[in-house]
């Protein structure tokens, strides 16, 4: 027995297994047929949910903030937004570190657990993944738009033009084109490569001629070679590992942005780890977030267990408690360093005009959740941890606009001294945002297998092959 | 170009991957060498009877990387050295930690993509046509839940008859022939 008692009673609920006391990574019963029609049977229905209409409809409405803000941004110039002196960076670098740093932890479920060897991720990581690519597209918009002259934004990337103009690669800006770009691109191709079988199981699976043509395509003509899956397999195992360290890169560069300007408050060297930590703070939150009314809405409460739930309670846990050093950390400093800049900037950010902002920040992101993630109980908590997970995504913007503005709006020159404050537009873009998320989403839920159907069948009990006679272990495993 | 009539093989049909790896095992056994197994998921075992254990993924991304970075590093240097330099607050014109990141990032991106895609020109795909989709019993069950084994009908040890007997001998759902 796991040392945790279980959690309801063994002897009566089947999702736990009586050997180890653990939650089921997958509850028992299932075989490659039951999998198979349970994911492919959401795509390949007829029958559109109206609920997933209405959602669409609804997320689509919010989303035309994206294009009303941005229409009007390109009319108008960034002046429309609540950016001034001193305070030049706004929302738009706020909202483009909160997006990027959700899409982080799809890279983590995909990449790192791979690694690992953790199984559990298998049910998660396709949606995980899904939610990096539409969170990375969220935060793509801002760094384009936010410089003034958005027509112009091709001009950080290094092509032979005929100006003779050629990017800066000491600045930071042109880092964030790199490791963006890059990071785009590599999940965007990670996520397919992992999509393509399914795909041809689709394509196998579909009726209508469109599905069979459009799944026919998108499956490459996979047709479930073992050759194929080795090197599939060992593609997987190299992109993954190419993942790891371009999620940890991608948002230390996002911190570089900050830590190499001369300001108090950013120039500082634990922002990296703590941008990363923070950053997977938050998407395991989104994780939750999108998971929770996914499995209850699909009913894939047997692929998406408890357990899961679990296992990205405890990573949020852990993740969140280095982001608490980071701020506890942070304060220290700017005591402990003696510079009278560093700590203004500290009594500031708690007690000046803007202090609310940074006790909200406290209250959301470690009062709440680092004081009940340890129990259990709570852990396990669906609407709970639902309920939670916002509060960690409100938390986790708050960290972004307290580390932007605080230090912005009173610097080293008590003449230059201002605020922020944002305008309709910069909301109007940032709910759109949402909507546009949520858009790109449904319409993937729908038109994607959103758990991975080759990956789950790998670690049922029937895959195992037996040399000889079956052992005692496997009959055990077979029995359940 | 391959020879366009006759047929592709002999596929047998099974229900559980140990039935599969003992059958392909003992058509390695018996001599067979062009032959594959198809299966819903990767089935480890199937590779080590069909004698399949290196695959030239992780070469084709340690070439991608290796390009990647010569590329990128090598682009921002000639960029920042000779094709623009700018004198920014006299810094060296040859900043070389700040030219480390989009150097990383490159290489990166070089060996993601060359893992991607070298994977699938290994494997020749996209190939939207194949015999085997032809059997009938193939498109249900090869990503589902059955395990195929087909011994490819250009081994030289392959006679139709011979053969068949061969697989049935493992007692498979079923042994069906591939038109080419």
């Amino acid at each position: 027995m796991a040392t945790h008692g279980p959690l309801h009673d063994p002897a009566v609920d089947p999702m736990i297994d009586p050997r180890t006391g653990e939650y089921a990574v997958v509850a028992p019963g299932h075989n490659f047929k039951s999998i198979t029609q349970k994911i492919a049977g959401i795509v390949l229905t007829a029958n559109t949910p109206i609920a997933w209409i209405g959602g669409l409809m609804f997320a689509a409405t919010v989303a035309l903030g994206v294009v009303a803000g941005l229409t009007w941004l390109f009319l108008k110039g960034v002046g429309i937004w609540g950016i001034t002196m001193p305070v030049a960076w706004g929302f738009a670098i706020i909202n483009f570190v909160w997006w990027i740093g959700i899409g982080h932890a799809g890279t983590l479920i995909s990449a790192i657990l791979l690694l690992f060897k953790q199984t559990w991720r298998n049910s998660i990581n396709r949606f995980a993944e899904a939610m990096t690519i539409f969170a990375v597209c969220c935060a793509g918009i801002y760094p384009l738009v936010h410089i003034g002259r958005p027509w112009l934004g091709y001009w950080l990337m290094p092509y032979p033009n005929t100006m003779n103009l050629w990017p800066q690669f000491r600045s930071p800006l042109a880092w964030d084109v790199f490791a963006v770009s890059t990071y785009a691109t590599i999940s965007v191709v990670f996520w397919f490569i992992g999509m393509v079988p399914d795909f041809g199981t689709l394509r196998d699976r579909a009726q209508h001629p469109i599905a069979k043509y459009f799944y026919g395509i998108l499956s490459l003509g996979w047709r479930g070679s073992t050759r194929h899956w080795i090197r599939y397999e060992t593609a997987s195992l190299l992109l993954a590992g190419l993942s790891t360290p371009l999620v940890l890169s991608v948002h230390t560069t996002i911190s570089f942005d900050f830590a190499v300007a001369a300001m108090a408050g950013w120039h500082t060297t634990i922002f990296p780890p703590y941008f990363v930590a923070g950053a997977v703070y938050s998407g395991f939150a989104m994780v939750l977030t999108l998971a929770i009314p996914i499995r209850k809405f699909y009913h894939l409460e047997d692929m998406v267990t408890e357990r899961h739930l679990d296992n990205m309670a405890k990573v949020m846990l852990a993740t969140g408690s280095i982001v608490a050093y980071g701020y506890g950390m942070e304060v220290f400093m700017s005591w402990y360093s003696g510079s009278h800049w560093e700590f203004f900037m500290m009594w500031n950010r708690m007690f000046g005009p803007i202090g609310w902002a940074y006790w909200m920040l406290i209250l959301t992101n470690i009062a709440i959740p680092l004081t009940s993630l340890w129990s259990r109980k709570l852990r396990t908590n669906v609407l709970y941890l639902f309920i939670l997970s916002f509060i960690v995504n409100i938390g986790m913007w708050f960290e972004r606009f307290v580390i932007v503005v605080t230090t912005l709006y009173r610097d080293y020159l008590p003449s230059s001294w201002g605020t922020y404050r944002a305008t309709k537009w910069d909301y109007i873009l940032f709910i759109g945002t949402w909507g546009m998320f949520t858009v790109l989403f449904l319409l993937f839920a729908r038109i994607a297998p959103m758990i991975p159907m080759s990956e789950i069948k790998m670690i049922l009990p029937q895959t195992k092959v037996h040399h000889g006679g079956a052992d005692a272990e496997t009959v055990v495993e077979e029995a359940i | 170009m391959p020879i366009k009539e006759g047929i592709y093989g002999l596929i047998a049909e099974f229900n559980t991957p140990t039935e599969l790896v003992q059958a392909t095992e003992a058509a390695y056994q018996q001599g067979y060498r062009r032959m594959e197994c198809y299966t819903p998921y990767p089935v480890e075992e199937a590779a080590e009877a069909l004698r399949f254990h290196k695959n030239r993924v992780p070469l084709m991304c340690l070439m991608g990387g290796i390009m990647g970075l010569l590329t990128g590093y090598g682009l921002e240097v000639w960029i920042n050295v000779w094709g623009y330099p700018l004198n920014i607050a006299g810094r060296p014109l040859f900043s070389w930690p700040a030219f480390v990141i989009p150097g990383y990032e490159w290489t990166i991106l070089f060996a993601g993509l060359s893992t991607a895609f070298g994977m699938l020109a290994q494997c020749g795909l996209p190939q939207l046509y194949h015999p085997l989709f032809n059997a009938p019993n193939f498109r249900s069950g090869a990503l589902n839940d059955k395990f195929f084994l087909c011994l490819e009908a250009y081994d030289p040890k392959f006679s139709a008859n011979e053969t068949r007997s061969f697989l049935e001998s493992f007692s498979p759902i079923s042994v069906v022939e591939v038109e080419l």
